[in-house]
């Protein structure tokens, strides 16, 4: 299969005619809606690392979709809910959370990726750094311990670096399939995800998901989870 | 200690098992192995001088380019020959010692399944027979409908091939995540609207096996299945699998198995 050159992000908010306020639409009916983020970076911002061809397939379909069941999903929940039909109300919760996980999971992927030039592996200064070489012992551990979940995990699923706002504590988790963060605890909030699911990688790295967890973090971007984490551990 | 390698049969014996004949039946496929350098299986592993009980990593029933254009050779290398050989040796590193080590590799599944609280070697046991019978589930110039006892028992259950078939991809395109659809027959217990083909989708590893089920029919949804040649298209992976790649002889000869052991 051949992709055409992928030089240009594509501005798709734009191009389907949704307002890009956060990529969320109010319809006739009130019922929210969401539409695809844009990257802040063009798709082949992120090579070697992860390449322009992958970038583009996961945006623009497996994103795409997952905003589309979801909105599907949210439509047929508002019927639902309106028509006091609890049973279905309840079918639908699955849907939802595959959906509306996966899209609030990419979305902050897409956030957690930056270009070399833009900042991209640069490990985290401040107050995060610290946080990391007191809990973890050192970046480089986390890096491990990380990768080292990230490979174990059976089937697909995220990797995450999270903060528990109450504790305020840093912790490591995984998450089956596109659960969020906050399925593992309500306190948790994402900073770093990495997405393991075999789309994530598999053109590039095939089986070897290893090899993705070494390179992936080449560009990471540790910017904005260190901003994250300044927020919630002031 | 044993010596033989264990081995997927069952209790059944092993002349009941159609798939292995091929067009080239048995004996001829191992010389196509050698006289199709290009094509051919990687030859096993002579494993260590030590010999012990384990699992090989077992052929399909073709060449690896077999499948071409419906599943590529790229894919059935990487499938085959990473993945699956993966999930055989590190069930071989996980039991060796254990008193899992010697037993049939549906003992060490169901064990290892420990009625749904999984223990670790589970995800390889229960992969290594998904694969072999995912192979087992298809042939060269497959597809096509089924015939005989087989037909009459899907009209029957589902009321006709086509409901069978939009029933057998809905589950294998919904099967969120990883996973496999499936084909089963079940007698215990009978389900009480008296059918006994059922469609299944089962998460990660799992199988009907574990589920108390027999197995007919299998494809992989595991995205490692279709992102070489289908990307993201899974529906249109599972379609292909459905009009080109399916094997009614295989899921025939498992029908029959499965009944003459509730006769």
């Amino acid at each position: 299969m051949a992709l055409r050159p992928l030089l240009t992000r594509r501005t798709l908010a734009s191009a389907s005619g949704f307002s890009s306020n956060g990529g969320i639409t109010t319809s006739f009916r009130g019922l929210q809606t969401f539409s695809l983020p844009d990257l802040p970076y063009d798709y082949g911002a992120l090579q070697p690392a992860i390449s322009g061809e992958i970038m583009q397939l996961h945006h623009q379909k497996h994103h795409q979709a997952y905003i589309t069941n979801y909105n599907k999903a949210l439509e047929q929940l508002h019927d639902a809910m309106s028509k006091g039909d609890a049973p279905a109300v309840v079918k639908l919760q699955s849907a939802i959370k595959f959906n509306g996980g996966g899209h609030v999971n990419h979305s902050i992927f897409w956030k957690n990726l930056a270009p070399i030039q833009g900042g991209g592996g640069e490990p985290p200064k401040g107050s995060l750094g610290w946080a990391i070489d007191n809990h973890f012992g050192s970046l480089d551990a986390l890096v491990q311990k990380m990768n080292a979940e990230g490979a174990a995990l059976q089937g697909s699923g995220w990797v995450w670096l999270g903060v528990d706002k109450e504790l305020k504590k840093l912790v490591v988790e995984t998450t089956s399939n596109q659960d969020p963060l906050v399925t593992k605890g309500p306190s948790l909030v994402p900073l770093i995800g990495i997405d393991v699911w075999e789309h994530a990688y598999y053109l590039q790295y095939k089986n070897v998901r290893p090899d993705y967890l070494k390179n992936i973090w080449k560009v990471i971007n540790w910017k904005y989870a260190s901003e994250l984490y300044g927020k919630e551990c002031p | 200690m044993a010596t033989a390698t264990a081995t997927t049969s069952s209790a059944v014996p092993a002349t009941a098992f159609l798939r292995r004949q091929g067009a080239n039946g048995g004996a001829n496929r191992s010389l196509r192995w050698a006289r199709n350098q290009h094509q051919r299986w990687s030859p096993r592993r002579s494993g260590a001088a030590v010999i012990t009980a384990k699992f090989d990593l077992k052929p399909p029933p073709y060449p690896q380019d077999a499948l071409e254009p419906h599943m590529s050779q790229n894919t059935m290398s990487f499938h085959w020959g990473k993945h699956h050989r993966a999930y055989v040796d590190n069930l071989n590193k996980q039991i060796v010692g254990t008193e899992l080590q010697g037993k049939s590799l549906e003992d060490v599944m169901i064990r290892t399944y420990n009625k749904g609280d999984l223990l670790p070697p589970f995800n390889n046991a229960a992969q290594v027979w998904n694969h072999d019978f995912f192979w087992d589930s298809m042939k060269p110039g497959g597809g096509g409908k089924p015939s005989g006892e087989l037909l009459k028992a899907i009209e029957r259950d589902f009321g006709s091939f086509e409901k069978f078939s939009e029933e057998f991809r809905s589950a294998a395109a919904t099967q969120f995540g990883s996973g496999w659809a499936w084909l089963v027959y079940t007698v215990n217990p009978r389900p009480s609207d008296g059918k006994e083909l059922l469609v299944l989708k089962t998460p990660n590893a799992v199988n009907p096996l574990v589920l108390g089920y027999t197995a007919l029919l299998t494809i992989d949804v595991w995205e490692h299945a279709y992102y070489l040649d289908y990307q993201n298209r899974r529906p249109d992976y599972i379609s292909i699998f459905m009009e080109k790649l399916v094997s009614w002889d295989a899921v025939s000869a498992k029908l029959e198995v499965a009944k003459s052991r509730v006769a």
